[in-house]
């Protein structure tokens, strides 16, 4: 039942990566379109996320409680030395989503939109910059337990180029994300270029930031490139990865719908595989050199199977429901998604 | 400011927060599926209007709820991980059933508030109904991790260590039938009259009248009933207090002195110094038959509490004599509304029903709030009635006073945004919901 969860709790992860990134990414792209495109870009990912955006940011909430029952130690360690960016990344998650919805529900269109967007594009930005620094510094063995003054212990281990690096990597991925995924959504050829050029700015400065992390790795003695190509399934992941990436292109240029999103998703996939195997089944790399594991205590064992359970149960109602749900939207159909009736 | 009031303050403001979106989360789409479902048997376009108009608020306060239910889920680790170490694993099953329940709420809210022109009607409904008991599931799942905290279950404490642990008797812990009643009438009561209430105003204003009317009739049916019911759980709910946390009931009595014939105060200043309570309504052996419905019954005072196991008194309090107060005035209100319904007809037509109805619009949320204070003050020092104490759970991380300002601004201008876009929804009913009226 372990492995249960522990599966659950890495799909749920690249679930959210996936859906939850190209809803940041949404917010993200309109921050660095022009201000004509702006406008455009609103109504296009608006009829596109509307429906589901409210799912897409369950898989963090899934993963966090299968992480505080299941995993306490590292649920408990984060939430200690991470606290700062946490709070910070909460803001976020707080200001996106209640201007996300404000601005489509407020009653009355003036100008406290113009506040509302802006509001939702900065926490667009914020909240996957904050995740990653958290990412980063986990698994990168910044967290210090015996450290013995305020800045090592709370604030070094996240504010470091290592851990902002990731900040800034994941924030463009969320964007390259939301651009695939809004390309396949648009209807007219106008909107589809524009998403095609936010896509291209995106890509390149993803790859710039990959560059960014070897380097700063390497010049802090971080062994990212042994992590990610130092044994078989991470440097055939990292392969993948990379030409799944290319393959996208190809299929943009193409006009594949199917294609693009097929290679977005093995992408990701093949991302997360590559990051995470040379780690497992460690989470957390701490700076005295210990780990927190997901393999843990005879104690917990219990809780564990049953939580196993739980979320095998839950799964049965949840996924034909979000299935349903995001065919029912689907760009693909004619009809809008509207909150009217006739 | 010390760190472990900070915490508790930022705690008790997310908890202040959270909980009235919650509320409305959980019972409003009722409200919109009865609307929903009378226009889809009669067609009257009123029940319509209603019911877009309710699903944009249950929108904007599904979302708000839900952003504020995922700081939560990160703050129990943030500030009490000593806590989250011990309890996640205890806990962890209705924590994880009401993540299922909430994500096929967020998935249902989905159907409802997009599909009107895209799902078959009565699927539609469904969906909107869906929402509903899915937000009542969730809230009484999640209910259960707290009254766990009151009444521990389901494991052994050896050596200050939790050890064979069996979620399931910590899920089904003794207080969760009585808190998760309570809880679920008391969310339909503040709900139902904060809803009535802003229609009522709205009819006293002569705006829309029959819109508001109809909207009116349902929010006022589900808050009364509610509040009629109310006075029961809470029954069962402070006989469960008495036996499991005589502490608290002490507390919220401002009961002093073990003894029979234990008198019931009304109102009142609690003097902790002298053990005395000034200027309160003394009932002589009341409190011993509302408690074990026998006057010779002896109820534990706080005297044979050691101090350091005491919570604080004056807030306990004035919390549940405030939340009872409004209760009763709830209830009273809805005995008037039920004799208008049933046998005078005629009070409708006249302002004063309703000038009481306004009046009443925020008695059930600040009823909620007082209630949750007795309930979480009431079980201090204690984090896990007995076996952990609030300070033991404090995250080591100085300056907690710092966020908890943060938090105290992002939410007060959160309330106050709320509350602005809920006027203008108001004002937009004329335009954008009763055209024809």
């Amino acid at each position: 039942m372990l492995y249960v969860v522990v599966g659950f709790l890495w799909t749920s992860l690249l679930i959210y990566v996936l859906s939850g990134g190209a809803d940041f990414g949404a917010g993200i792209i309109e921050l660095f379109a022009s201000r004509i495109n702006k406008n455009k870009i609103r109504a296009a990912s608006y009829r596109a996320i509307g429906p589901i955006w409210e799912a897409n940011h369950m898989w963090l909430i899934i993963a966090v409680v299968v992480l505080f029952v299941g995993f306490p130690q590292i649920y408990t360690t984060v939430s200690v030395y991470l606290h700062i960016p946490l709070v910070i990344m909460l803001i976020g998650i707080i200001a996106r989503g209640t201007a996300f919805s404000f601005r489509n529900y407020d009653a009355v269109q003036d100008s406290m939109q113009a506040i509302y967007n802006r509001i939702y594009v900065y926490s667009s930005f914020i909240t996957p910059l904050f995740l990653g620094i958290i990412c980063g510094s986990a698994v990168s063995r910044q967290i210090d337990p015996g450290a013995l003054d305020f800045y090592d212990a709370y604030i070094f281990d996240w504010l470091n180029w290592f851990s902002i690096a990731v900040g800034f990597f994941a924030v463009f991925l969320c964007g390259f994300l939301a651009s695939v995924y809004l390309i396949g959504e648009a209807k007219d050829r106008d909107i589809k270029s524009v998403y095609s050029r936010l896509g291209r700015k995106m890509s390149l400065a993803m790859v710039l930031f990959t560059g960014m992390l070897l380097w700063v790795a390497h010049r802090e003695g971080i062994p990212l490139t042994i992590w990610i190509l130092g044994n078989k399934v991470s440097l055939i992941a990292t392969a993948l990865c990379a030409i799944s990436f290319v393959f996208v292109w190809i299929m943009i240029a193409a006009g594949n719908r199917a294609g693009m999103r097929v290679f977005t998703v093995l992408m990701v996939t093949s991302l997360l595989i590559a990051v995470t195997y040379s780690h497992f089944p460690n989470v957390i790399l701490l700076k005295d050199g210990h780990v927190i594991s997901l393999i843990g205590s005879k104690e917990g064992l219990r809780t564990i199977s049953i939580l196993g359970k739980a979320l095998l149960g839950g799964s049965v109602f949840i996924l034909p429901c979000l299935i349903y749900l995001i065919y029912t939207f689907s760009g693909s159909k004619d009809l809008p998604g509207t909150s009217e009736p006739e | 400011m010390n760190d472990i009031i900070a915490a508790r303050s930022q705690m008790a403001l997310s908890m202040i927060f959270h909980i009235v979106f919650s509320c409305i989360g959980m019972t409003m789409p009722f409200f919109m599926a009865v609307a929903n479902f009378i226009y889809l048997r009669t067609g009257n376009p009123v029940y319509k209007n209603v019911t877009v108009a309710w699903s944009k608020g249950v929108a904007i306060f599904f979302a708000t709820g839900a952003v504020s239910g995922t700081v939560l889920s990160f703050e129990l680790g943030l500030l009490w991980p000593g806590f989250m170490k011990e309890a996640g694993p205890i806990i962890g099953m209705p924590f994880s059933l009401e993540g299922t329940a909430f994500f096929i709420e967020a998935i249902a809210l989905g159907f409802y508030l997009y599909g009107w022109q895209r799902l078959n009607r009565w699927f539609h409904w469904m969906t909107g109904l869906l929402v509903g008991l899915t937000g009542i599931a969730s809230g009484i799942l999640v209910v259960s991790a707290n009254s766990w905290m009151n009444d521990p279950a389901g494991f052994d404490f050896v050596q200050n260590k939790f050890i064979h642990v069996d979620p399931y008797r910590a899920m089904f812990n003794k207080a969760w039938f009585e808190e998760a009643l309570h809880m679920s009438i008391a969310a339909f009561a503040a709900t139902g009259f904060a809803v009535a209430g802003v229609h009522a105003f709205m009819i006293l204003k002569r705006k829309n009248v029959e819109f508001h009317s109809t909207g009116f009739r349902i929010a006022a049916i589900f808050g009364c009933i509610a509040a009629l019911l109310q006075p029961f759980s809470g029954d069962l709910s402070a006989r469960f207090v008495a036996e499991h946390q005589p502490a608290k009931l002490a507390a919220m009595e401002a009961h002093f002195k073990t003894q029979k014939r234990a008198p019931l105060i009304i109102g009142g200043i609690p003097d902790v110094k002298n053990k005395t309570v000034k200027y309160g309504l003394e009932i002589p052996a009341l409190l011993s038959v509302m408690v074990y419905g026998d006057p010779q019954a002896e109820v534990t005072g706080l005297d044979k509490i050691p101090v350091e196991k005491q919570p604080p008194v004056p807030v306990v309090h004035y919390a549940f004599q405030i939340m009872v107060a409004l209760g009763m005035a709830m209830l009273s209100v809805s005995l008037v509304y039920f004799i208008a319904l049933f046998w005078r007809r005629a009070w409708f037509g006249h302002d004063w029903i309703f000038k009481l109805f306004a009046l009443l619009t925020p008695f059930g949320f600040i009823a909620v709030e007082s209630g949750w204070i007795v309930t979480e003050v009431g079980r201090q020092p204690w984090i896990i009635q007995g076996f952990m104490t609030t300070a033991e759970a404090l995250t080591p991380m100085p300056g907690i006073k710092y966020t908890f300002y943060l938090f105290m601004l992002v939410y007060i201008s959160l309330a106050f945004t709320v509350v602005f876009l809920l006027y203008r929804q108001i004002k937009m009913v004329p335009v954008k919901y009763d055209r024809y009226n």
